[in-house]
């Protein structure tokens, strides 16, 4: 009789382990693909990929990715797709140019207009999606088009260089250390006693506070959502998990922080990428403007006549990647330093590769923002590591493709069975 | 004596944490028109699927033997070759080909691959006119209504030599008429010696047409009866495992003054706009009043709700709408929500629901700023909203956690009520609620109804079951051709009534 009394709580207890590592299996999957794929790359590179100079370069290589795939992943779950972005910051991109170097422009004051201009071309694009109901798909492959020609038109053949020191800064620069340098271990002297380069660490001590700061606010939000959770009497996943889970997502941030520390800090697009990643999982997560375009990519009938404006909330979907967009131009330009007729070029490719790698459905209605982002590292991981293996860039294209097959693939094959 | 065309022993199938079918013993005699029924979820769809293939062999237990051989179906391929077809729920037909097409998809009347149109539509036309369906084999499916479409299924059913026909939930969307036309058909066919398998949950067109009937409840197969032993209270208590003493709960109106008017109201078809749908309607409703609204598929009573409904249906809308006596805007449907206005729709999978999520998102759509400030949802709030609705409208599932394309069809339209009840309006337009729902989650949902009107709101029913409008109805209005031809009390309607003013509005409108 007791026996039977007490089985079920243990195997109820055990039950909810399941189903908390079930729930999450998918984001947990991306991130584990993506640590076996960065062990992967380092044991192939003998630890070059893990260099800080390193990691800084792949996170500059794909900032603009990333700008882009936030928006992204808003369009596709609102089940549409944007093919011009790639067009769109590139043609931006030539604008700043313009204005800062051919006009002297202010870069900050350049830079606010090229991103609302942004704002205007995606919103336009998307009034003939959402009003005149023309397919997401023509109206911007129309797009596509349109903005390549006029690059190539307001560029007339040349390329335009170099920007303003302080719009270089957007992707050459590193935050200041306002704390001071912290010296781990001291440089070995020569021997007129200056100090011999690669050797010592010296760390970028801000970027280190602001490592431990974010943890510790990661920790003190997910602690304070748990307790609420709990106090209200609802299923919270199991204690373990539940600190095993936030132990592995601090130890990964303070490592990559302490990487970056050793070389020239945090770079300022970082800190850009970040604040914007953490907007959108805002926006998607918590805000009525994100549920409802969960709701339109699920069943966009029932989404209207449950009294959701859809044509207004695809019509900001579209002004929002086009700001993105635009952004993710100037980005590009300040890190080249200079426009090109062929800047942007296939870039809306990878920008979509990364989402749906990141697992949101080509249908609409499914995907999550850290899906996208690290579906962009996952790729972005890749193109740096074969890089530094010597790969040629041809075999690269055909991993990258098989890559994104797969993982949708997998994706399916995973959602079918459960 | 008759023999035995199919028997199933001892079927069991299991989903990952679910036993939908558990030791399922169904036998069928050749000849017979077969019923099979149960509360939705009791497994009656999973069996069929088992039967047909579409679960394949070795992902159940249990054996089925059809013409005394072992069945190992590894899909619909193999059982259709046998001579098992299955017409599902929701018609199968692609609308941009034509009847002919339709009917010899995956069986083209070929030969190498070229397809030899003259005989698709010799045999088209011969099987066409064994069902009764008078239409050139080369019209688009989209073109003809869902009574015809129904027909092309059968048709589609005997091209490819049926000789065991299931059919699941037939005359759902079917119209009395058509309905009835389509039960004769199977009783003809019966006579030519076609054994049929139907699914149902209509207990009168069961009476009327099986010969046997087997319940099953909860994935267990029950009992079966023969012809003479049944019974409508009968098939009920064996359905829900207890006697329904009442099917319609009672409820003591306590009616008020006009909360909804609408004057005037006319419509013109979408895509034929020369075509008037509703011809200046005027009805109203009283606050704590359960009106009806009756008539017969494609009498404009959708068209005429969702075109009050924020304009979403037709153009050229023209007519006056009054909440609580003043006139209100719905030109929006969120303009008609913030005026107090909810329409539930008849059609929850494909207008009513987010199938890919789960309960708690669906419940609070409609209505997020409930649940949030200045555009942030607070979490905690909205979860206690959806189980506060959960458990009010008695949504049967793990969690609201639970996505809502895996629930019963009850328990889909308990979740786009509580969506509605949750947006809390003043006059609620319920469109269908209670299609393809079993006797059970029927009583619950006219639960809903009553407590909604004893709250003062009004409410306004479109159904096509007249006794379910004369059961739950203050007073109803009868609908033919897009215009009102009667308005009857409730305590003075009938079925004969209504039919009456409906045939009275045809022969006025042909002279």
């Amino acid at each position: 009789m007791s026996t039977e009394t007490a089985a079920p709580p243990a195997s109820a207890a055990k039950a909810t382990v399941q189903d908390a590592v079930r729930e999450n299996l998918r984001e947990y999957g991306l991130v584990i693909a993506l640590i076996a794929i960065m062990v992967f790359f380092w044991y192939m590179t003998n630890g070059v990929l893990f260099y800080p100079v390193n990691l800084t370069n792949v996170v500059l290589q794909n900032s603009y990715i990333i700008v882009m795939a936030l928006g992204m992943l808003l369009v596709i779950v609102a089940g549409h797709i944007d093919l011009s972005v790639g067009a769109v910051a590139g043609f931006i991109g030539a604008v700043a140019a313009i204005l800062m170097v051919d006009y002297g422009m202010n870069p900050l004051l350049a830079g606010l207009l090229c991103i609302a201009f942004g704002a205007v071309i995606g919103g336009i694009q998307g009034y003939f999606i959402a009003y005149m109901k023309i397919p997401s798909f023509i109206v911007t492959l129309a797009g596509m088009l349109v903005f390549k020609g006029l690059l190539l038109n307001v560029l007339s053949g040349r390329s335009v260089g170099p920007f303003p020191p302080l719009f270089q800064l957007l992707s050459a620069g590193f935050i200041p250390d306002v704390i001071g340098p912290f010296t781990l271990v001291a440089p070995t002297l020569n021997a007129s006693g200056a100090p011999m380069p690669g050797t010592g660490i010296v760390l970028h001590s801000t970027t280190l506070v602001i490592g431990v700061l974010i943890v510790l606010a990661m920790l003190y939000l997910a602690v304070q959502s748990r307790r609420s959770r709990e106090s209200h009497g609802y299923e919270a996943e199991p204690f373990v998990f539940f600190v095993i889970k936030n132990l592995v997502i601090s130890a990964i941030i303070l490592f990559l922080m302490y990487k970056f520390a050793s070389f020239r800090g945090l770079p300022n697009v970082l800190v850009v990428m970040g604040v914007l990643i953490a907007l959108f999982v805002f926006i998607t997560k918590r805000m009525t403007f994100g549920r409802r375009i969960y709701a339109i990519g699920g069943n966009l009938k029932a989404a209207a006549l449950s009294g959701i404006n859809t044509e207004r909330l695809t019509f900001h979907i579209f002004a929002i990647m086009g700001m993105l967009a635009a952004l993710a131009g100037l980005i590009y330009s300040a890190r080249l330093n200079m426009a090109t007729p062929k800047a942007g070029a296939g870039l809306e490719l990878d920008v979509i590769a990364a989402v749906f790698v990141g697992g949101a459905s080509a249908l609409g209605g499914v995907g999550q923002v850290t899906g996208a982002v690290i579906g962009a590292f996952i790729m972005g991981v890749m193109n740096n590591g074969m890089g530094i293996m010597g790969i040629n860039i041809d075999w690269q294209q055909v991993i990258k493709g098989l890559v994104l097959l797969g993982a949708v693939a997998f994706d399916l094959y995973n959602k079918k069975k459960g | 004596m008759t023999d035995t065309i199919l028997e199933m022993r001892g079927i069991t199938k299991t989903f990952p944490g679910v036993k939908a079918l558990e030791n399922v013993n169904l036998k069928v005699r050749r000849g017979d028109i077969h019923a099979i029924c149960g509360e939705n979820g009791a497994g009656k769809s999973t069996l069929m699927k088992v039967l047909s293939g579409v679960y394949p062999f070795g992902s159940y237990d249990g054996d089925v033997r059809y013409e005394g051989n072992e069945c190992r179906f590894h899909g619909i391929h193999d059982s259709e070759k046998v001579g098992i077809v299955i017409i599902h729920q929701e018609l199968a037909l692609v609308p941009m080909l034509s009847i002919a097409e339709n009917m010899f998809l995956g069986n083209e009347q070929a030969s190498a691959g070229v397809i030899d149109w003259n005989r698709t539509k010799r045999r088209a036309s011969e099987l066409l006119r064994k069902v009764g369906l008078r239409e050139d084999p080369d019209t688009l499916i989209t073109n003809i209504g869902t009574g015809k479409q129904q027909l092309v299924e059968i048709a589609k059913a005997l091209a490819k030599d049926v000789k065991l026909l299931i059919l699941d939930e037939p005359t759902a969307s079917l119209s009395e008429k058509d309905s009835q036309a389509l039960l004769d058909l199977l009783l003809e066919f019966k006579t030519q010696g076609l054994t049929s398998i139907m699914i149902s949950h209509k207990l009168n067109e069961i009476k009327r047409i099986a010969d046997r009937i087997t319940v099953i409840r909860d994935g267990q197969s029950i009992e079966t009866m023969d012809k003479a032993d049944i019974t409508e209270d009968r098939i009920v208590t064996s359905m829900v495992g207890r006697t329904l003493e009442n099917r319609y709960p009672s409820r003591t109106p306590k009616i008020g003054e006009t909360i909804f008017e609408v004057k005037n109201w006319s419509v013109y078809h979408p895509q034929h706009p020369e075509r008037q749908v509703i011809k200046g309607i005027n009805l109203h409703v009283k606050k704590g009043e359960v009106v009806g609204i009756a008539g017969l598929m494609g009498a404009g009573r959708t068209e005429f709700a969702m075109s009050v409904f924020g304009r979403s249906y037709g153009i050229n809308v023209t007519g006056e709408v009054f909440l609580h006596g003043k006139p209100a805007d719905t030109s929006t449907v969120h303009r008609a929500v913030a005026s107090g206005l909810a329409y539930a729709t008849e059609d929850r999978k494909v207008y009513g629901l987010n199938l890919i999520d789960h309960i708690k998102h669906n419940v609070t759509i409609a209505n997020l700023p409930g649940v949030s400030k200045s555009g942030v949802i607070d979490d905690m709030d909205e979860l206690k909203v959806a189980n506060e609705y959960r458990r009010k409208t008695n949504i049967r599932s793990s969690s609201v956690y639970q996505i809502t394309g895996n629930l019963s069809g009850g328990n889909q339209q308990k979740v786009v009520l509580s969506k509605w009840l949750f947006a809390n309006p003043d006059v609620l337009i319920l469109d269908e609620p209670t299609r393809g729902i079993d006797v059970g989650a029927k009583y619950e949902i006219y639960t809903i109804i009553n407590r909604l009107a004893g709250e003062g709101k009004g409410i306004l029913v479109i159904s096509s079951e007249m006794p379910e409008l004369l059961g739950i109805c203050d007073r109803i209005y009868v609908l033919n051709e897009g215009r009102i031809v009667g308005e009857l009390a409730g305590h003075e309607a009938s079925q004969e009534k209504i039919m009456r003013a409906i045939v009275r509005g045809e022969e006025k409108a042909a002279s």
